[in-house]
């Protein structure tokens, strides 16, 4: 089994200035991720982009460049265009490449594998002609593909506002931006707003798009309730309710972004400890302030263990890297906590925005925990909301015994899509919300492989 | 609390345990670690099959197959059951032999339900095997079902006439008081005059409090499922010369096992699929069946069972104990056993006796063996 000192998963932030890091210490570390170039989510194709397309995105997008180049400069080794299947406690890695498939072994593994879009299930939301914000960002990004017709826009997040605001650069027509965040929000979010002040930058920004877009004369509606999206064999027209009233959209494309959850599939595969964050609303891992999960030489950092953003993500990667090379003895208790400093320091004051940000887009908790039964919940296998609460009736009374009876969250995409939402409506129904004590219990491979790439394995003692 | 009856285990056999007492109005107490059909009974591959098994449980798995057959009349559920046949597949004139000489066998000791077939049915009931197969076992009866449906279906029955079901129980210490099983729990303690182990694979440690040795091995058997494809098998196929159990469900997935382990730490009852041992598995499948080869595996998990060291279960009173029953040990293939194993637990607790041959069976074999050493 080919074997390294160090193997990190994701080439996000988090990940690139780890390996880097770790890399200029002179640890030996292989970074493994799934996209063909570096930058993760956040920094999607930043060094191949062209110019025009750029500017477009704004600067905090093109500042990405910066941390590819002193990755590269590293000397960490780059594995691209390689999924990830497994990852279990004893440090094997699951790779697929090219179609092959092997297992790697690893003295230590950080797990940076970022966030992901928090899937919301609401009538219709299957329908083609609904996608998410992430996935619009990610065409914008990669291909310079924006919607030609109308779009309309729903949900609450960061990334719902400044996909808006650079659509409206490129010209797109933004038929409407439904806030669907709950009216007490903003309340809420006010006790946090003076710690939030340290970092005032980024509410000048949120409020910067959100009156660059209002200038432009896009319709805003707010404390939006019942959405739904209408149509045969695909979107026809939107439909909710508002303060005026029930309100119809005609459109062929709603765009929704509910905020993003980490993209804990991985971590909880190893069976490392998680917990529910009940002010995220998801299944994050118990780290320490290094990053260390409950397994021995498995650490997760960046958005994959809690949402903090690009810049938090990024020195966290790099505390991430100073712990490898002091575990893997190339640095002392003291050098490491020295090297440390200034990015616990930079971390900390970047995180001063999480609550405000965390109350301010908190999505409605009638929204996540009481879909109505119609509305399909496991996609995969098309389950609704109102199969799940038959089972839990009939006394199946935890998400995993759900799964088992219902096939809900057993379907290609592994409960990525409904892990969440099962979670919250099981809670939602015994009454537990705050005390969510268990999600699927996540099987590899976790992103699929098929037959024969499993009997092609390479790594593994061919007589056992 | 008083109840007539203590099952420890939540699994198929102490929920079936329970369902026969209750339909002879005995009312059974289950307590269960975690949460009914968690572990073995639960996330098993549903085989219903007679095939091939090991001579002594033939007369009780041609007794379970008959109430199969009819599910619905015990547990008012059909649990998916679906009695397309089970093959075995040979590959060699040599293999074919040696299933002809237990066809033979199993004759002589008048059990019809096996049959050999040749190459030309064996085709047309798996139209899909790898050309070049000679025959085969088969057993047009047997088939598949739900386990986790068929644990429900059991569960909700047994609750219906009048079991009682406690999760997340553990037991900390069972002593005998008079005439009475007294189990000491972290919720609480419960008597009763029977106390039945049905604990799987920690069935031994259950065993151990009345100083009944038993050299149970807890295991993970390992079964991986497939994306959903078209209908392309009927029976449940499995081979002479493989470790393999293949067969495809109503949904269209495909479910392969064959006994392959996974890593276990029964301590954290926690398993990790070993991707050595898959891939063997994974190769068997590309070899019987080369239209696998581009489909893709969803998931792989492993169940913890009780294994023997004989591959036979213990069903049987404790040697040691009076009013202590025990049914655990099924080594991979107690779930088409499980309804005739509640029925024969329950004539042994209620008559002292049952109508089928559990001698083969009983926990003294072990003992036996162990005072011989000593």
């Amino acid at each position: 089994m080919e074997h390294h000192q160090l193997a990190i998963i994701g080439g996000g932030p988090a990940g690139l200035a780890a390996a880097a890091v770790a890399a200029n210490a002179g640890l030996e570390c292989v970074l493994i991720d799934e996209q063909a170039t570096p930058g993760g989510q956040i920094y999607r194709a930043v060094n191949t982009i062209p110019k025009q397309r750029a500017t477009l995105l704004g600067p905090d997008y093109q500042c990405g460049q910066k941390l590819i180049d002193q990755f590269n400069k590293s000397g960490a080794s780059y594995r691209p265009s390689t999924t990830i299947w497994n990852l279990n406690s004893q440090r094997e890695i699951g790779i697929l490449h090219n179609g092959q498939a092997a297992l790697l072994s690893a003295d230590r593994v950080v797990i940076a594998t970022g966030a992901m879009e928090r899937p919301v299930p609401f009538p219709g939301w299957t329908l083609p002609g609904v996608m998410t914000a992430g996935a619009g960002q990610i065409l914008l990004k990669s291909a310079g593909i924006v919607p030609n017709d109308g779009v309309v826009m729903a949900g609450s997040g960061p990334l719902l506002l400044l996909l808006a605001w650079q659509y409206m650069r490129a010209g797109v027509n933004i038929q409407a931006i439904l806030d669907m965040a709950p009216q007490n929000n903003l309340w809420r979010a006010m006790l946090h707003l003076p710690r939030a002040l340290f970092v005032h930058h980024y509410i000048l920004k949120g409020l910067k798009y959100q009156l660059q877009l209002r200038r432009a004369g896009i319709p805003f509606y707010k404390r939006i309730t019942d959405l739904h999206a209408i149509g045969n064999d695909s979107l026809a027209a939107i439909e909710f309710s508002d303060s005026k009233g029930k309100q119809r959209i005609e459109t062929s494309l709603l765009m929704c972004h509910f905020g993003v959850i980490p993209d804990s599939h991985l971590s909880r595969c190893t069976g490392c400890k998680h917990h529910w964050d009940p002010a995220q609303l998801c299944w994050r891992p118990v780290t320490d302030e290094w990053g260390n999960s409950s397994l021995d030489g498995i650490a997760i950092v960046g958005d994959g263990s809690g949402i903090g953003g690009a810049v938090a993500a990024r020195h966290a990667g790099r505390l991430a890297g100073l712990e490898s090379v002091h575990t893997l003895g190339r640095m002392s208790t003291n050098e490491r906590d020295e090297e440390a400093r200034a990015d616990q320091r930079w971390m900390a004051d970047d995180l001063n925005i999480r609550p405000f940000l965390e109350a301010l887009f908190r999505p409605s908790p009638t929204l996540l925990g009481s879909p109505k039964d119609e509305t399909l919940v496991c996609r995969c296998e098309e389950i609704t909301a109102g199969t799940i609460r038959q089972a839990l009736h009939a006394g199946h009374q935890d998400t995993n015994q759900i799964k088992f009876f219902t096939r809900c969250g057993m379907g290609p995409c592994q409960g990525r899509q409904c892990d969440n939402a099962v979670s919250q409506l099981v809670a939602h129904e015994l009454g537990v919300e705050m005390g969510i004590t268990e999600g699927y219990r996540i099987r590899p491979p976790i992103r699929p492989l098929t037959i024969e790439q499993l009997a092609t394995l390479q790594g593994v003692d061919e007589d056992k | 609390m008083k109840t007539d009856a203590i099952i420890i285990g939540g699994g198929l056999m102490g929920l079936s345990t329970a369902l026969h007492l209750g339909l002879r109005g005995v009312k059974a107490l289950v307590l269960e670690k975690d949460s009914p059909g968690r572990h073995a009974s639960g996330v098993n591959a549903g085989g219903l099959r007679q095939l091939n098994r090991h001579i002594a449980e033939i007369p009780l798995t041609v007794a379970a197959a008959e109430i199969w057959k009819n599910i619905r009349n015990l547990l008012d559920s059909d649990c998916d059951v679906e009695l397309n046949g089970q093959v075995r597949v040979a590959e060699t004139e040599a293999q074919l032999r040696s299933l002809q000489t237990r066809v033979d066998e199993l004759q002589a000791l008048g059990f019809y339900h096996e049959r050999i077939i040749d190459k030309n049915e064996l085709y047309r009931l798996v139209p899909q095997l790898i050309n070049g197969c000679v025959g085969a076992l088969y057993n047009p009866a047997d088939g598949s079902a739900r386990p986790f449906h068929a644990t429900t279906a059991f569960r909700r029955k047994a609750i219906s006439l009048g079991t009682q079901i406690k999760n997340g129980v553990n037991v900390r210490g069972i002593e005998q008081i008079q005439n009475s099983w007294r189990v000491e729990t972290n919720q609480g303690s419960f008597s009763a005059p029977y106390l039945v182990n049905c604990a799987g694979a920690w069935a031994n440690q259950i065993a151990a409090t009345f100083n009944e040795a038993v050299p149970l091995t807890p295991k993970a058997p390992m079964l991986m499922v497939t994306e959903r494809l078209p209908p392309f098998l009927k029976p449940v196929v499995g081979a002479v010369g493989h470790k393999l159990s293949f067969k495809q469900t109503q949904n269209g997935t495909v479910i392969i096992g064959g006994a392959h382990l996974a890593h276990l730490d029964l301590e954290q009852q926690r398993t990790e699929i070993d991707f050595a041992e898959l891939k063997t598995s994974a190769k068997t499948v590309t070899m019987l069946f080369p239209h696998m080869a581009s489909v893709r595996i969803v998931r792989a998990w492993a169940g913890i069972e009780a294994f023997m060291p004989d591959n036979i279960p213990v069903i049987s009173p404790s040697a040691k104990a009076d009013g202590v029953f025990h049914a655990f040990g099924f080594s991979a293939h107690g779930f088409q056993l499980s309804p005739i194993v509640g029925h024969i637990m329950a004539g042994l607790i209620l008559d002292g006796k049952t109508d089928l041959p559990i001698e083969p069976f009983d926990i003294r074999r072990f003992q036996m063996r162990e005072e011989h050493r000593e």
